[in-house]
């Protein structure tokens, strides 16, 4: 490799240490730091899911059990804070979406808006159809 | 103190460094090929060029008609060996350029592209949108990290050229990070540190443009060559000096005057038409722009605001589409630089210091007459662009004249053996003279800056577009006084560690003795040709100064002037002709 | 209306001390001045010992970046007005980067990384010059276009809190120019890149955190480029896993 030779004793450099609560120092990287933690609720909700259908397999007394669990007022809050989270986590999704694909309809872009404001659109069209089969009667 | 040594040393990480480090690789490649360079080599000023770099390649195109052009355009000043070998050659290193990515602007089809450009009669300039050689720097230097035979010195000053016994060996140069002071010694240097227009105050050149190379051979006793010829690029903005390109103008620009009309049709350049005509209006050389705008000041018809007088350059008929593809650079520094919009508003520009057509004497390999140095791009004067360079040519110089010295270098360094000289002395010396003269001396009265605004003021006055020996004497004087005034610079700095200070020192040493060559050689060339305009004479004098200047040091300190013949081979000299 | 403005520097001078201070100097306001002319003014006028790396004045030679009130920008493309109103500016070296002197950083990693991403037209077969340029039509340019602007500013090294938190990773400007050459229609060397980049130190060390692209004076778009080639690179590892028979 060509690289640069320096004298060997060289500059004594000064090395600023990164501080531990870096991510408050900009508002950028502390949404980031949220961004990335909206994840760990996806996570619980599809662990409580889990349970959920675990005891359904056990039957109903297990699964009336379950729904009395979930609406003590811990888990109210928890699966509260878990779709504050899961919103966010898809707001943000989709708005990453449009930098990490081009799309091109035969020589100009697609404009990023349009990507994502594609992924809303299906977004409600998903929740219609699931709202439609959980309503039904 | 440590001493470092290869076989060729390259002064400069530029166009034509970069391009000559890879010539000497791909020509020998068992030597070892130094590149020393004050800044890192994508900071060098190529980088800034915006407008393109010509080389015939389209049908109805000749290496004989880009020569004439070159020609004429220089008023009959360059070398045309010179001219003939560039037209030859350099078709061939834009396509390697190519090659190696350099990413040119294209036809529909996936050929190059070129498009008009001043001086030209044919289009012949290849560009890369408005940032040509922001594109051509950086492939360049993104190429030659393959060649491991290639080490870079980044960050390195250099002070002074090792010569004995007329032979250069090598330099000593400041490494910066340090302050520490080393010797690098070399059996050929090649010198591609660019121009000195940081000598004037108005100018579209970097900080780092003080013509170092040009001084440190002056210095080791090599001439340089046809200094009075400065080139004034006709459209750079008022308050700045940043250069609009003259691609704005080929793609369609005009310069008009406070009243909106196009005023260079009163100066013998042509007619003005809607569309650009080659080599008429707007699109002829650069010399005879900048001269037609002094003479619209003088007779009143200029704008004037606090930076001074100024022309309209109108680009809105090129249109928003055409704008953003092919000048979005141009848009984007308006927009930045001067609060306004191309689209929608003229331009406010006026003439502005941008390339020395002078520099060190070399042959067309580029060796000087010091054994062992060489020199290449806008350090150089061979002479390819005489007393007026065209605009595009230059890049492409830096490609056809950096390879040109690399490989001589190289084949010099097998032909000519080691050198076995004892540096130690002349190191020591240097450090003895760096703590002398700047870091060790507490008694300094000046400041480095005022100096150097007074000289830049001294030289846009004396030696601007128009010179009288009267303004010449006067600068001169002036100048001598700077020069005695600058051995008592007070440093505020004393440090080693990346003293800039020192540097800035250092370097208006440069510029100081430059611009006495500068002033010198333009006092004895009594005539009138291409960008050297003497009020006093008028009238170009083939008698005479169908020659070269040469300034070298004598031994009081002095510039000496001798001349020598320009090389005609096929265009004996005849008049210039523009517009019709 | 302002008379002056207060600059707040950053001084480092390691024969001195063994740690940055910071200087005060008052500089006189100028609507039309960038910060970089206020630093020229303390250097010309006030204090010579101000060290910092400056050269093109325009925005395209990549030295003048600096924090600015804590966000790295070109300090020559910033016009002093925009701080006119909010107090002293506060001016201090890149982040992220080691401090050499005052104002300046040592840059040496980041050549270290950009050498090793290969960014050089790569090819199995060269054309000699002689042969004449390879074609490129104006579509296949603009595929690579934007990711070629890079003026190794380095803002975006400072702007990326993995560059700070993982000093081993390639980075924003070095992975874009890889894909700048992956892209380019010209060159074949995709492969011999992905050596280096599909590591955790390359491409997979980015969070996304999408700063890179925010800061960049010329709209190169790291962030984009990383995700592209993140993106083509997962798509590839699929393709070779699920459809071995139709892999190149």
């Amino acid at each position: 490799m060509s690289d640069v030779t320096g004298s060997p004793s060289g500059p004594r450099l000064y090395h600023r240490p990164m501080s531990f609560w870096w991510w408050l120092e900009k508002r950028a990287y502390f949404n980031f730091i949220i961004r990335e933690l909206t994840c760990v609720f996806v996570g619980i909700f599809a662990v409580l899911t889990l349970f959920q259908i675990r005891a359904l397999a056990i039957g109903p007394d297990a699964y009336a059990a379950f729904i009395d669990r979930l609406r003590t007022p811990g888990f109210i809050l928890l699966n509260t804070i878990g779709l504050g989270a899961m919103l966010l986590h898809a707001v943000t999704w989709f708005k990453a979406v449009p930098t990490t694909m081009t799309v091109r309809l035969g020589e100009t872009r697609v404009p990023g808006q349009v990507i994502a404001g594609l992924h809303y659109v299906g977004w409600i069209a998903v929740s219609a159809v699931v709202a439609w089969i959980l309503l039904l009667r | 103190m440590a001493g470092y040594s290869c076989d060729v040393l390259i002064v400069g990480g530029g166009g034509a460094g970069l391009r000559a480090a890879i010539a000497a690789a791909e020509a020998k490649p068992n030597l070892n090929i130094a590149v020393v360079s004050k800044v890192y080599p994508m900071r060098s000023h190529t980088v800034a060029a915006e407008g393109g770099a010509a080389a015939v390649i389209k049908p109805g195109d000749s290496a004989e008609a880009h020569a004439y052009d070159t020609v004429s355009g220089a008023d009959w000043l360059c070398d045309q060996d010179a001219v003939e070998a560039f037209v030859e050659e350099a078709p061939r290193e834009m396509v390697q350029l190519e090659h190696w990515g350099c990413p040119w602007s294209r036809e529909s089809d996936g050929s190059v592209a070129v498009r008009p450009f001043g001086g030209m009669k044919v289009k012949r300039t290849w560009y890369a949108a408005d940032k040509t050689g922001f594109h051509m720097l950086h492939a360049l230097f993104q190429t030659s990290l393959k060649y491991k035979a290639v080490t870079r010195f980044d960050e390195w000053f250099v002070t002074k050229l090792l010569v004995d016994d007329g032979r250069c060996f090598g330099v000593v140069a400041i490494e910066l990070a340090t302050g520490q002071v080393h010797s690098i010694t070399a059996q050929a240097v090649i010198l591609c540190t660019g121009g000195c227009g940081k000598v004037f105050s108005f100018t579209t050149n970097a900080n780092i443009k003080n013509g170092d190379g040009m001084a440190l051979a002056y210095r080791a006793g090599v001439p340089l060559k046809d200094m009075e010829f400065i080139q004034y690029h006709p459209t750079g903005l008022p308050a700045t000096g940043i250069l609009i390109t003259e691609a704005a103008r080929a793609e369609g620009g005009w310069l008009v005057n406070k009243d909106g009309y196009r005023y260079l049709q009163d100066y013998d350049l042509g007619q003005p038409e809607p569309q650009p005509v080659l080599r008429s209006m707007e699109l002829g050389p650069r010399d005879r722009l900048s001269q037609a705008f002094i003479q619209e000041q003088q007779k009143g018809r200029t704008l004037e605001g606090p930076y001074g007088h100024y022309v309209h350059l109108d680009i809105r008929q090129v249109g928003e589409k055409v704008i953003d593809k092919k000048l979005p650079f141009v848009r984007e520094l308006c927009m930045k630089y001067a609060n306004l919009d191309p689209v929608k508003e003229m331009i406010p520009v006026r003439p502005v210091v941008h390339y020395m057509m002078g520099g060190v004497h070399t042959d067309i390999n580029g060796a000087t007459p010091l054994s062992g140095l060489y020199a290449a791009g806008e350090v150089a004067c061979v002479s390819l662009n005489g007393a007026n360079r065209l605009g595009s040519n230059s890049l492409t110089e830096c490609l056809v004249f950096g390879a040109r010295a690399g490989r001589a270098a190289a084949e010099f360094v097998e032909q000519a053996g080691p050198v076995g000289r004892s540096v130690e002395a002349q190191v020591r010396d240097e450090e003895r003279r760096l703590h002398e003269d700047f870091l060790g001396r507490a008694d300094g009265t000046e400041r480095i800056a005022t100096l150097r605004t007074e000289m830049q003021t001294t030289m846009e006055e004396g030696a601007g577009i128009y010179r009288t020996g009267a303004t010449l004497d006067v600068a001169a004087e002036t100048m001598a006084g700077l020069r005695r005034r600058a051995r008592h610079l007070r440093l505020d700095d004393r440090s080693r560690t990346f003293n800039t200070e020192l540097i800035a020192a250092l370097e208006l040493g440069y510029m100081l003795d430059l611009a006495e060559v500068i002033l010198r050689s333009a006092a004895l060339r009594t005539e009138s040709r291409g960008a050297h305009q003497r009020t006093d004479y008028p009238d170009r004098d083939d008698e005479r100064f169908l020659a070269h200047s040469l300034a070298q040091r004598a031994t009081d300190g002095s510039a000496q002037i001798e001349y020598l013949p320009v090389t005609i081979t096929k265009w004996p000299p005849g008049d210039r002709v523009y517009g019709r | 209306m302002a008379e002056t403005i207060q600059l707040v520097v950053s001084r480092y001078r390691p024969e001195e001390e063994s740690e940055p201070t910071f200087q005060t100097y008052d500089v006189p306001y100028n609507k039309d001045w960038v910060i970089l002319d206020a630093l020229n003014f303390v250097k010309d006028q006030l204090d010579g010992s101000l060290s910092f790396r400056w050269s093109c004045r325009m925005g395209v030679c990549g030295s003048c970046g600096m924090m600015v009130n804590g966000t790295p920008k070109l300090t020559c493309a910033i016009p002093l007005s925009d701080y006119v109103l909010s107090g002293p500016i506060r001016i201090e070296p890149l982040q992220f980067f080691p401090v050499v002197r005052d104002l300046i950083v040592d840059i040496n990693s980041f050549l270290g990384k950009l050498s090793s991403v290969k960014p050089w037209i790569v090819r199995d077969d060269e054309k000699s010059p002689d042969e004449g340029e390879y074609l490129q039509t104006p579509a296949e340019l603009d595929i690579y276009k934007p990711f070629s602007m890079c003026i190794n500013c380095m803002l975006c090294y400072s702007a990326c809190p993995v560059v700070g938190l993982e000093p081993d990773f390639v980075g924003p400007a070095a992975i874009a120019l890889a894909q700048r050459y992956n892209l380019d229609s010209r060159d074949q060397g995709a492969a011999e890149r992905m050596t280096v980049l599909d590591e955790h130190e390359g491409m997979w060390g980015c969070t996304f955190v999408g700063e890179c692209t925010e800061v960049c004076p010329k709209n190169v778009d790291p962030a984009g480029a990383i995700q592209l080639y993140k993106m083509a690179t997962a798509t590839d590892w699929f393709k070779s896993v699920l459809l071995p028979w139709g892999s190149k």
